[in-house]
């Protein structure tokens, strides 16, 4: 009950914020808060840490951006193409990756996120350093004009729900259950007769394909899918985001992909851009040194401590 | 009660008269500059601060108010992304009421900020980018581009050299748009003055190791070895050629140098190497004068792109004056009227495409005898018209 | 020219050679990710970060203090090596008993902070690092120019990483260390300070970094993010070799840069990404690496 309240609340905060805050911000914060929940699929719930989300990010957000550049596809067809091709891809990189674990699953990811970099840097369709630039937002279902700020956000606000609801499911249902028991004990899953390899590759698709849903719906809002959404520094960005908030928690990542964006907005304009890398690298060290289960995950050990 | 309706009748046409040459005067009461440049990164040298630098001096030269109202300037980093920078400009046009974006650099972040700005018909002031796309393919009645462009590289530097018997061409390229561009542009010239090109190798921006990249241009076979690339990419492709002795059988031929890259080369290697410049500090009182005061405040010598920086500010901020409105078609159209003319702006003219048409330099790296001074890098051996340099107008691109 | 199948194999040999270089600084980075992993089970993603400030460290070196490039070659990896030593015992210890993944983040932190304060202070378009006058000029070989620094890139990263094999496998020194790899207590009961091993470990391996970063800098611009890009392709070595072998690591390091070269001379495009495909087809057939041991 306290917990519908909360979504209560929630809902109507998104519902009025654009009135108050520019809505590019907003729909900026929506797009990474739900491509950090997609990461927060396997690295807070399975345990894995793919450090190579980018390149689904990316993948989703170039699919979208050539469709609605050289096709009259309307913008739900062009999101739905970029989720479903990002999830192909995921379900390759997946196939591989699972094959190892921990620190080697970090750097294969990584590798292969690399791998597409190169691709997109250098396939004659993607716009090279230029990216694809000029995508039209376009008409919804070929009725509602997106080209308007505020359509736009809701219909990215609709997206995120979508997004949000869709991983909330998957952790609450038996298949989310055995997920969590694989991050516990893994070699007792597999003793228990589950095939772990594919459960964690079904996991990988779903994230992928979430995080595509990101990368497309960020290609609309921005008009442009470039290099940076497949860079491994936005790889680690996602990863910045999620252990901040607090991994494995509901609304950790989308406390981190706040608190992230809100600092990169801030120190963004003027003297201190400079400092945006330092930043981030300190925030990491800090996380990692002094509170592992980030904002989310302290805030609820305090509410535990005081309160139980 | 006649008389009183008269009042009122005189008063509400004064109200809409006041109100009326508002509109047409300066939009929010302030005219509010953004400098979008690459702080960071590897363009932040030629541009960057500098070129923040450079507004400021412009503002303040100019008094800080035009007609009555304060200049205002803000400046972000794009980090040489197009969807930083992109994304910065919307946020500055949709949000913070600014009305004019200046520094763009990096050619990819131009191309995606005039995309955003011409929707929005907010005019697009270009300091240091090199791509020639957005006075054509691109073009827009809303785009100013001023210091040089890649079709004035290539006609400034090849020409001469292939006219002067170096036919075979090889060329070691930038892997984006702005390296295809310069490529294209001086494949074209080359092939129209009688020379060839025998070959090309692309290599990736922020490229580390040039060296097979050396080997190739060795094993071609030419006569000169184009470098279409720029900054880093230029210094270290550069040192790689002297290093495999490619420098010694071979003419190496930088297409885009700065002053700052200059700077940073051993004499050793750079001397004697030809490049085409907007700009060079120490050409005459006028350049040395300004230059002094940049330096006296940003520490190096101006780059042609900050110096282009200071010259279109003012011209922009002359033509606000002049139109007496800050409004974008009106202050477009007094820009194209008048004649850009400063220490930077030489012979020139603002061409309806949003090209500025300027003389521009052949210069050659002095080689370390004779250097007077630290900063004492070129000899200017020749100045290019400016008709000469840049490509005439496309007939699409002539907004009145 | 000698041409065989109709190719050119002067140019092939060129290339062949440079790829060997290139892979000369591969044989270091995976070399020393490769004695961390053994001893400590961590990756250190700062490890290109290290290589960055080597090659800064020789340059300030020479620009604030005068320290020629054969004194920097000595000096530098030993401040690299301390600095390591610091970074271990206040950040990487604390954690190590954590997920090793943590670790992983941490150094990730580390780097970006570093990465970001150089540019920060010299911004990032590459500082000039003059050859030293020893090593100027070059041989004329009968295939191509080689320059006599490149062919002490060569010789030196060869030494070094031979010399590091045979301390670990031949010598006693090396028995402790690989000893305190599969059983730390044990070791601990024997008398043996394994937690200083491992610090020293530590260092000894971030300078291999620091020393590949000396050595670059005279041929690559010295530059903020000159170890971000190299440290992707060395994380897919590090897969391609698997961690089982130091050896491994070194010839998966140097085979690596010849299948680039030969990439770059027969199909271009493709030398950006073909060190990644090659990992791909090797986690396909072996995934755990051509020298890896654990399954």
């Amino acid at each position: 009950m306290k917990i519908n309240k909360l979504y209560l609340f929630l809902i109507v905060v998104a519902l009025v914020a654009p009135s108050l805050v520019y809505p590019v911000f907003l729909m900026k914060l929506l797009c990474f808060a739900l491509f950090a929940c997609a990461f927060n699929l396997l690295l807070g719930f399975v345990g894995l840490l793919s450090f190579g989300h980018a390149a689904f990010l990316g993948t989703g957000g170039y699919i979208t951006g050539y469709l609605m550049l050289e096709t009259g596809i309307t913008p739900e067809l062009g999101i739905l193409a970029g989720t479903v091709g990002a999830g192909l891809l995921g379900a390759i990189y997946g196939k591989l990756a699972v094959k190892r674990e921990g620190i080697y699953f970090a750097m294969v990811t990584l590798a292969l996120a690399q791998l597409a970099f190169f691709f997109y840097l250098q396939a004659p369709f993607s716009g090279g350093e230029d990216g694809l630039q000029g995508v039209r937002r376009g008409a919804l279902f070929g009725l509602i004009d997106l080209s308007d700020n505020f359509a736009m956000y809701y219909f990215v606000l609709a997206i995120f729900i979508f997004g949000f609801w869709l991983i909330h499911r998957t952790v609450h249902s038996p298949f989310g259950q055995i997920l969590k028991a694989i991050r516990e004990n893994e070699p007792r899953a597999v003793s228990l007769g589950y095939n772990v390899n594919d459960y964690k590759w079904v996991a990988f698709i779903i994230s992928s394909a979430l995080a595509g849903l990101a990368g497309s719906t960020k290609t609309l809002v921005f008009q442009l899918a470039s290099l940076t959404d497949v860079h491994w520094h936005m790889s680690g960005e996602v990863v910045l985001m999620t252990l901040l908030g607090g991994m494995g928690t509901i609304f950790g990542p989308l406390v981190g992909a706040g608190v992230v964006v809100s600092i990169q907005n801030l120190l963004s304009g003027g003297e201190l851009g400079n400092y945006i890398n330092i930043v981030m690298g300190v925030i990491f060290i800090i996380c990692v040194l002094a509170f592992r289960s980030g904002l989310v995950g302290e805030f609820q050990k305090l509410m535990k401590k005081n309160f139980n | 009660m006649k008389a009183m309706k008269k009042t009122l009748l005189a008063v509400a046409m004064t109200v809409a008269a006041t109100t009326g040459v508002q509109a047409a005067g300066i939009s929010n009461d302030v005219v509010k500059i953004g400098v979008l440049v690459d702080m960071g990164g590897v363009y932040a040298d030629i541009c960057g601060q500098g070129c923040v630098t450079a507004v400021e001096m412009a503002v303040e030269d100019f008094g800080g108010t035009v007609l009555g109202k304060p200049i205002e300037i803000v400046s972000a980093d794009d980090q040489n992304k197009p969807d930083v920078g992109s994304a910065k400009v919307r946020q500055w046009i949709e949000n913070d009421n600014v009305d004019v974006v200046t520094g763009l650099v990096a050619s990819s972040v131009t191309g995606a900020a005039t995309k955003v700005l011409t929707d929005a018909k907010k005019i697009a002031l270009i300091s240091t980018s090199a791509s020639n796309a957005f006075t054509t393919k691109a073009c827009s009645p809303y785009n100013v581009h001023w210091t040089y462009n890649v079709a004035a590289l290539a006609n400034g530097t090849v020409k001469p050299m292939v006219a002067a018997g170096k036919k075979k061409w090889f060329f070691i390229t930038a892997d984006y748009a702005f390296g295809h561009a310069l490529e294209g542009i001086a494949t074209k010239v080359i092939e129209s003055s009688g020379g060839e090109v025998v070959g090309a190798v692309r290599a990736p921006f922020g490229t580390t190791d040039f060296s097979s990249y050396v080997l190739q241009a060795q094993a071609s076979g030419a006569d000169v070895v184009g470098l279409a690339n720029a900054g880093g990419d230029f210094v270290n492709s550069l040192k790689t050629a002297a290093e495999f002795g490619l420098t010694e059988t071979t003419d190496v031929a930088g297409l885009l140098v700065f002053t700052n890259n200059a700077l940073a080369l051993d004499p050793a290697i750079a001397a004697g190497m030809k490049a085409t410049s907007g700009f060079y500090w120490d050409m005459d009182d006028q350049t040395r004068e300004w230059s002094a005061r940049f330096k006296a405040r940003h520490g190096v010598i101006p780059s042609m792109g900050q110096a282009g920086q200071y010259s279109m500010t003012m011209h922009y901020l002359n033509a606000i004056k002049a139109a007496g409105t800050d409004e974008s078609d009106a202050v477009m159209k007094k820009m194209k009227e008048t004649k850009p003319d400063d220490f930077f702006a030489r012979n020139a003219t603002l061409r309806n495409d949003g090209r500025m048409v300027h003389d521009m330099l052949l210069v050659s790296i002095k080689d370390a005898a004779s250097r007077k001074s630290p900063d004492d890098i070129y000899n200017i051996e020749e100045v290019i018209p400016g008709d000469v340099a840049f490509n005439p107008m496309l007939p699409e691109c002539d907004f009145k | 020219m000698a041409t065989i199948f109709g190719i050119n194999l002067f140019a092939l040999s060129g290339q062949l050679l440079v790829g060997l270089i290139n892979g000369s600084f591969y044989a270091l980075l995976s070399l020393g990710l490769a004695i961390i992993f053994g001893l400590l089970k961590i990756i250190n993603f700062a490890q290109g970060a290290m290589y960055m400030l080597g090659a800064f460290f020789a340059w300030m070196a020479l620009n604030y203090m005068g320290i020629n490039y054969w004194w920097a070659l000595i000096l530098v990896p030993i401040a690299i090596g301390l600095l390591a030593i610091l970074m271990e015992r206040f950040l990487v210890r604390p954690i190590a008993n954590e997920d090793h993944l943590y670790s992983l983040l941490l150094t990730f932190g580390i780097a970006l902070v570093l990465q970001g304060a150089f540019t920060h202070i010299y911004g990032s378009s590459g500082l000039p690092y003059q050859i030293p006058d020893e090593l100027k000029g070059g041989t004329k070989l009968p295939f191509m120019y080689l320059p006599n620094y490149r062919a002490w890139i060569i010789v030196s990263s060869l030494v070094v990483c031979f010399s590091t094999w045979w301390v670990i496998e031949k010598t006693k020194l090396g028995a402790y260390l690989r000893a305190g790899t599969e059983n730390p207590q044990l070791m601990q009961g024997f008398g043996i300070n394994v937690p200083l091993i491992t610090t020293l470990t530590f260092g000894f391996g971030v300078a291999l970094a620091g020393f590949a970063g000396v050595l670059a800098a005279p041929v690559y611009s010295v530059s903020p993010d000159m170890g971000s890009n190299i440290l992707i392709v060395v994380f897919a070595i590090v897969v391609i070799g698997g961690m089982g072998s130091i050896g491994g690591a070194i010839l998966t390091g140097l085979m690596m840069g010849v299948v680039e070269g030969l990439t770059k001379f027969f199909y271009p495009e493709a030398s950006t990404t073909v060190i990644f495909l090659f990992m791909v087809i090797v986690l396909l057939v072996k995934p755990a690496g051509l020298f890896g041991k654990e399954a």
